[in-house]
């Protein structure tokens, strides 16, 4: 491709984004999306590498050099078509995905040129131009095979797992507990990093495709998994990811004003509490807010608080930056916004008044010592070191664990020590025939893409065994 | 939509009943489960223990005191008109065994959630005791049917307009100390269940007690509705909804579900207390 050579070395294109001073107080999206202009420029940054490594270091392989030609060439309609046929999410994956460890992480251009080529802008861009230009094109579909599929959870991994075999002619219905399809894209990612209506066109282009969405179902209460067998299903995968929320076990944790990520993201977003009074679902407004833990969840869940009015954002971590586990960028426009960082920082009890309200926290300063089992250096507690930060609102983010609803009224599924589903990697298949698993339900919390490339695994298996058997 | 298919109104219109379609539940529900009923795309999402459901004709029967933004839409929803979203049977349903004599104690519209489980008591063999109460004769709930469900039943006011002046907790008292009780049941105001469980505790019988605080998802994703029993943190939405009532700490619940008094205010709620719902 010898005209990209000639534009490799141009800069990457950046987005532009909200103002952090003005969208610090608004629950619109944060970056605003390339211009048509910009996506073709940085477009031609991409070489065409004969062995592209940005396929590999993705998850559900998309033909990632095959799109951005497409843009190159100014054919956006099928850019988009090309992303499809491996990708039922890209307008979400291009705006939560981790690119900088995957796609672009292995893009030739990050060493070669200093920056690699905008990977996830462009699918982003692909996808939004196709939803604003109402493309109704849908992908090719096979001749339906009579066979029956449900999915549990409407998350990432199960609508990967609906998408893929509803294009293989299969009979697809997805259940799910809450009453908005979605998982993890409704009740846990915030609106200004994943606006909500991108979520509903992306179902609602499955169920063009002729994908059944059940909501209000809780499979393990509403509706067994064996009694799915029983309904028809051949095969059923269970995607309900990692919905139970971990608490720090530390004194004064059930004070009014402390609540799990889970707890007060879902209220924000799924609930849509932010625009209180009008929706009608209340959420605790803090003026001096901690959010305990430094992952993906405890970014969103700081930058909802300032949104909501508070003067005050701590994330407080008890390891340093380096080891804070979430995305740099969402670090990075958290500080943008004004979240403060407490690290090295570990609460040790909450204080609250007469009536119950959180008042503080008290606290021990760490250091970091010998690297533990995770490989991170263990903080361990200085002598004399307390101190004490006061709070109104305290937001547990610090991981989630197994939700045993499911796997605790399914026979036949081996778990883990921790409740998690075992599976067979090559083909996400659990210890029970006919029953596959992918996503958090497996992993433990990951990320939106990894859950979607288990998601493909288990539906190729799910597919072998429709046509060929277990 | 689940559709209202039946609607009574009780205690003067601050007591409503609605009978919902919903053959789902209904086909699988069990006495102390709940639903979370959600009335439309704005409406927050509410826990209900059911009170009643008929399997036949599909439908399931709730019971609510309208007591907030979210209760005085419902009690807008006419027959035909219905629920955008029903999520059910929640929780662990009662363990129903039999016991001997069980004695079963309900106050307000606690009456509504206790009805099914004091029938089960009955029809697994039990003798039943049962003592309900409300602050005035205009209030109480369900008189006829808890009769028809119990061996014994014994009506209370605070104000004395009917039955016996006073509290439940002092015919408790008398029952106790007239014969041998093996199991209690109480469901009603969280104070009411502290007191009753004080009693019960001091004459050593087992007592089942009710709760519902602020949840969300009531699939045990957002600990919202965390209860400490016997010092331990626990779920009522998927450990519950009915815990040892002489391991619940009732003073940090009580504290709990006052946490968005302030919000409900704003909204125009009346005194937005949950006692009594």
């Amino acid at each position: 491709m010898e005209k990209n050579t000639q534009t490799w070395a141009l800069p990457r294109q950046s987005m532009p984004e909200q103002d952090p001073q003005v969208r610090r107080s608004n629950f619109k999206e944060v970056p605003l999306g390339y211009t048509e202009q910009a996506a073709v420029m940085e477009a031609k940054r991409c070489l065409q590498c004969k062995k592209p490594g940005c396929v590999q270091g993705c998850p559900v392989a998309v033909d990632i050099p095959g799109f951005i030609q497409k843009i190159a060439d100014g054919n956006f309609d099928e850019a988009i078509k090309i992303i499809w046929r491996t990708n039922s999410l890209p307008a979400v994956c291009g705006r939560v995905c981790p690119q900088e460890i995957q796609c672009e992480g292995a893009c030739i251009l990050a060493k070669k040129a200093g920056a690699a080529v905008a990977i996830g802008n462009l699918e982003r861009f692909a996808a939004d131009r196709a939803r604003a230009a109402q493309a109704q094109d849908l992908p090719a579909k096979e001749p339906a095979t009579g066979k029956k599929v449900a999915v549990v959870g409407s998350g990432p991994s199960g609508l990967t797992v609906a998408g893929d075999l509803v294009l293989k002619g299969h009979d697809v219905t997805v259940f799910e507990a809450f009453h908005k399809a979605g998982g993890v894209l409704v009740y846990g990612i915030p609106e200004f990093r994943l606006p909500k209506d991108i979520v509903r066109s992306e179902v609602a282009m499955l169920e063009r495709l002729g994908v059944t969405v059940a909501c209000n179902q809780v499979v393990g209460r509403t509706v067994l998994l064996d009694e799915l067998f029983e309904q028809g299903f051949e095969a059923v995968y269970v995607g309900v990811g990692a919905g139970l929320p971990t608490f720090l076990n530390i004194p004064g944790e059930n004070l009014i004003g402390i609540l799990s990520a889970n707890e007060y993201l879902t209220r924000a977003n799924l609930m849509k509490a932010y625009l209180f009074p009008e929706y009608e679902t209340p959420i605790a407004r803090g003026k001096n807010v901690v959010v305990l833990g430094a992952g993906n969840v405890a970014m969103d869940a700081a930058r909802t608080a300032l949104r909501l009015g508070a003067e005050t954002v701590r994330i407080v971590y008890r390891r340093s930056r380096t080891e804070m586990p979430a995305r740099g960028a969402e670090i990075h426009h958290a500080e943008q916004e004004g979240v403060e960082m407490f690290l090295l920082s570990n609460p040790v009890r909450f204080c609250g008044d007469a009536q119950g309200r959180l008042t503080g926290m008290d606290c021990i300063k760490m250091e970091l010592g010998e690297p533990d089992a995770s490989g991170r250096r263990r903080p361990v507690p200085m002598p004399d070191s307390d101190f004490h930060l006061a709070c109104d609102l305290a937001i547990v983010a610090v991981g989630a664990g197994a939700n045993p609803l499911l796997t605790g009224s399914t026979g036949g599924l081996k778990l883990n020590k921790w409740g998690y589903i075992v599976t067979e990697e090559e083909s996400a298949k659990t210890t029970r025939r006919g029953v596959w698993a992918g996503g958090d339900i497996v992993t433990g919390a990951a990320t939106v893409i990894l859950a979607m490339g288990a998601g493909r695994i288990a539906a190729n298996s799910i597919h072998k065994y429709l046509t060929l058997g277990w | 939509m689940y559709p209202i298919m039946h609607r009574e109104e009780m205690s003067g219109g601050t007591v409503v009943l609605n009978e919902i379609h919903a053959p789902q539940i209904a086909a699988r529900a069990k006495p102390g489960q709940f639903v979370i009923l959600k009335a439309n795309e704005t409406g927050e999402r509410i826990p209900l223990t059911m009170a009643d459901t008929n399997p036949g004709s599909g439908t399931i029967t709730v019971i609510y005191q309208v007591v907030g933004a979210s209760t005085r839409l419902f009690k807008t929803l006419a027959v035909g008109q219905g629920y955008d979203d029903i999520i059910g049977p929640l929780g662990k349903p009662t363990r129903i065994e039999k016991a001997g004599t069980v004695l079963c104690v309900g106050g307000g519209t606690g009456v509504a959630v206790l009805h099914p489980i004091t029938r089960a008591f009955k029809q697994a063999g039990n003798r039943v005791i049962g003592i309900i109460g409300a602050r005035t004769r205009g209030l109480l709930i369900l008189e006829d049917r808890m009769a028809a469900a119990t061996d014994e039943l014994h009506v209370c006011t605070d104000d004395g307009t009917y039955g016996h002046h006073g509290f439940v907790t002092d015919v408790l008292k008398t029952i106790l100390a007239r014969e041998t009780v093996n199991q209690a049941v109480a469901i009603g105001p969280v104070p009411m269940m502290k007191f009753v469980c004080a009693i019960t505790r001091e004459a050593g019988v087992p007592t089942l007690v009710s709760l519902n605080p602020i949840m969300v998802d009531g699939t045990g994703m957002c600990g919202g509705c965390r209860v400490s029993v016997g010092g331990e943190n626990r779920f009522a939405c998927v450990d519950g909804p009915e815990f040892d009532g002489h391991k619940v700490d009732f003073d940090q619940l009580m504290q709990r579900l006052g946490a968005y008094r302030a919000e409900e205010a704003a909204i125009g709620a009346e005194h937005a207390c949950k006692i009594g719902r």
